[in-house]
């Protein structure tokens, strides 16, 4: 029978063995307890997710949202002039980044296309760390990038994103839209087409065939008609049609005396030039003069179609000529960082980054139901279009609405739009139940 | 009756756009035996080569205001173009009509990039199957929009048409068919222009030696080259020539369509059915099925054929090809023997 000594070295060698391989599983196990969301931050940094169109037929406005990004990231790290920092009525956000933590991000190319879009998102989600998505410019991109993060658990500031189904029957939990919608444009339009053009009119729409496209029009047709316009026909068009000239020759026997193109981008760069082309802005039918409206207006957009939108009304989310102080601040910094003025999408860009920092800031944590709880019924302004709700049954922003015009005499190359009304908040406000949808869980996942 | 002509006008100069650049197609792969994918990105490059002249017509002097300053606050720029400074009312005359002056810049510049191409790529791909000429060309029509995004960038740049043919004619009042009929006066222009360049190149081909000998060379062009002719050489300048058509097709549609570094690829796919319909390797092929495809397709959007057929519009030319094929298996005016080994 062998005896079993135990020397001192031979204990101190157990002991030691037995500590390091009991404490190497633990150190395994803290870390996977640490995480109790997706993509926690534990270092001294936190990433967020810019995924804009860096290709494609919205790549201009996707690098002018990426530029917008950028600024934000630096105001919030306390670089810069600080921006809308010095507006903002929220005082949490103090320039050293989130809850103390630098700010970094990722970018990624939508492409434009829903697909490319999630496959970037999900890449950045994966393998980046990001724990905020943010950015796009299309409503199919937003819908579906949307949808991914509710189910992956991570925060969606959708960017330039117009189509009502985005907080309406596609509405997600995780989901948040400071973009005004095309009902909205709707509601702020319809007074002034009932003043400037009359109640009296037949329209003509054509419509880019996509979810936006088809809520606008929706939009539209129901606002002109409820002032009592006619509606000849509404026609979808191919998105990237490029020649929209087979569809516009129609327009001029049909009887209608307003076109309107629910159309954007270059879509509507497009189609508005050609139907000038075709006489349509000297034309004169039932006895009234023809008229053209484009019911979502950017300045970008205005930049290519040149002269031919000289007159033409149509709304927008902002407007670098408004003279508020939040206005005036972002259009400041970002003017002093690129040379020009920022667009609209640039601005909803920047505003949602700076918001997802600041519902952080508030709620003290990165953790998203925390997060989604400090900006569902969040009331803020100082960010450029007044009083501002994040309303918490559909996570849409409501603030004023621009209705503009093309400018008749531009100042300089960027004075292209000249703001008609600003639209107060409470006459673009609607009755979330109208779109149905649902938010669906904040349920804490981990990625 | 009013629709009707302004959808057969409509077709006549898209199908004017498709024939022009079918043509050039089909003249590449008549001689060289090449399916050149690239040949929607030299529609592209043309229509930027009329940018590009305008821009450098519109190029300005920029002074700082001595007071005024931007919403940014830094000065308003005072901005004054070269051209009118210099050359007073001359000036504005070229910058109104840049884009018919671009014809003169565009025509040597497509000529050498056509050359350049065929010399140091194509001309390797002669001997490897098509798939590979498909990917090769293909590949380069990427890079040399992805250039043209790079420098340009992705919005479409408007580009306007002298201003005396910049509304629209009153054709109604032409034909005594009432005021309301107006057609823009640059899409006639274009017809027009279309119709030159088409009857310019088959009087080239067709009575002309150098032509004479590019026509026996497409037909047999080992006999040719045993007569001591450099064939290949001419190859080359036909391959130029095909540049030039279609960098001409796209300098004059920048009126009608604002440029965009996509819009080769809009074009090409339509294009090869164009030639396929018409006929591989037949001219007057490529230019019939042109003209013919561009007036079905418009005909198809009228308001009426869509109310029975939705969506008609956009599959009409495929409609067409594939029944066409069916039939003509060569195609409209196909020779025998062309892509059929």
């Amino acid at each position: 029978m062998s005896k079993l000594t135990m020397t001192r070295r031979g204990l101190l060698k157990a002991g030691a063995a037995s500590g390091v391989a009991l404490a190497a599983p633990l150190s395994f196990v803290r870390g996977a307890h640490a995480e109790s969301f997706c993509n926690m931050p534990t270092g001294s940094t936190v990433t967020l997710g810019f995924n804009v169109p860096q290709s494609g037929p919205y790549a201009d406005e996707g690098a002018d949202e990426l530029r917008a990004y950028q600024l934000a990231v630096k105001h919030l790290n306390g670089e810069g002039d600080g921006g809308l920092l010095n507006t903002f009525s929220s005082k949490a956000l103090k320039g050293n980044g989130i809850l103390g933590k630098k700010v970094e991000f990722v970018t990624g190319d939508t492409q434009t296309k829903s697909d490319a879009a999630r496959a970037s998102a999900k890449r950045m989600i994966e393998k980046d760390g990001a724990i905020m998505i943010t950015g796009g410019s299309s409503s199919g991109v937003a819908v579906a990038v949307q949808g991914l993060c509710q189910e992956m658990g991570v925060i969606f500031m959708a960017g330039l994103t117009h189509s009502n189904d985005t907080t309406g029957k596609d509405k997600k939990r995780f989901g948040f839209r400071h973009f005004f919608n095309a009902y909205q444009s709707g509601l702020a339009l319809g007074p002034i087409l009932a003043d400037q053009l009359g109640t009296d009119r037949t329209a003509y729409h054509l419509t880019a065939d996509y979810n936006w496209g088809w809520t606008q029009e929706e939009s539209i047709k129901n606002t002109t008609e409820g002032l009592g316009w006619q509606t000849a026909n509404a026609v979808r068009t191919p998105l990237g049609a490029g020649d929209f000239s087979q569809y516009l020759t129609p327009v001029l026997n049909s009887g209608a005396d307003v076109l309107v193109l629910n159309h954007y981008g270059k879509d509507m760069v497009n189609s508005l030039t050609q139907a000038v082309q075709f006489g349509m802005r000297e034309k004169q039918v039932n006895g009234k003069d023809f008229q053209i409206v484009v019911p979502l207006f950017s300045r970008l957009m205005a930049q290519g179609a040149g002269e031919n939108i000289k007159g033409i009304l149509g709304t927008t989310n902002w407007n670098w000529s408004l003279q508020d102080e939040g206005s005036q601040a972002f259009v400041k910094s970002f003017g002093q960082e690129y040379g020009f003025p920022p667009s609209q999408a640039a601005q909803t860009c920047y505003v949602q980054a700076l918001l997802y920092a600041d519902a952080c800031e508030r709620a003290g944590s990165f953790e998203p139901p925390a997060v989604i709880e400090a900006l569902e019924g969040f009331e803020f302004d100082g960010m450029g279009n007044g009083s501002t709700l994040y309303r918490a049954a559909d996570h849409q922003c409501f603030k004023e609405v621009l209705v503009v015009k093309g400018n008749e005499a531009p100042s300089s190359q960027f004075d292209l739009l000249e703001v008609v009304k600003i639209v107060p908040r409470d006459q673009v406000t609607y009755d979330a139940s109208i779109f149905g949808g649902d938010l669906g869980p904040s349920d804490v996942r981990k990625c | 009756m009013d629709a009707i002509l302004l959808q057969f006008l409509n077709g006549l100069d898209k199908g004017g756009a498709y024939a022009l650049i079918a043509l050039g197609l089909t003249l590449v792969f008549g001689t060289l035996g090449v399916v050149n994918f690239a040949h929607g990105a030299l529609f592209m490059l043309g229509a930027f080569c009329a940018v590009t002249f305008n821009k450098l017509l519109s190029l300005e002097k920029v002074v700082a205001h001595p007071t005024e300053k931007t919403a940014w606050g830094t000065p308003v720029e005072i901005r004054t173009p070269y051209v009118e400074a210099w050359l007073g009312d001359f000036g504005a005359f070229l910058v109104n009509y840049s884009v018919p002056f671009s014809i003169i810049v565009a025509i040597p510049v497509m000529l050498v990039i056509g050359i350049v191409m065929e010399r140091g790529l194509i001309k390797h791909f002669y001997k490897r199957p098509h798939a590979d000429q498909i990917l090769v060309t293909f590949g380069l029509a990427i890079v040399l929009q992805e250039i043209i995004k790079h420098y340009f960038g992705a919005n479409p740049i408007p580009q306007a048409a002298p201003a005396v043919v910049a509304g629209s004619a009153d054709i109604g009042a032409w034909l005594g068919l009432g005021d309301g009929l107006v057609y823009p006066w640059w899409r006639l222009v274009y017809f027009g222009f279309a119709a030159a360049v088409i009857a310019a190149v088959f009087a080239f081909l067709q009575f002309t030696t150098y032509g004479m000998v590019v026509r026996a060379g497409m037909r047999d062009s080992e006999t040719v080259g045993l007569l001591g002719i450099n064939i290949q050489k001419r190859f080359t300048v036909v391959f130029g020539i095909a540049a030039v058509v279609a960098g001409l097709a796209g300098v004059m549609y920048t009126p009608i369509l604002p440029p965009d570094y996509h819009m080769g690829m809009d074009f090409l796919v339509l294009s090869f059915v164009v030639v396929v319909v018409g006929g591989m390797g037949s001219l007057p092929g490529a230019v019939l099925a042109g003209f013919l495809l561009g007036i079905l397709q418009s005909f198809a959007s009228m308001n009426a054929v869509m109310s029975i057929f939705p969506g008609i519009n956009q599959i009409i030319i495929y409609l067409v090809a594939v029944v066409i094929l069916l039939t003509m298996p060569r195609g409209l005016l196909g020779r025998e023997g062309v892509m059929e080994e």
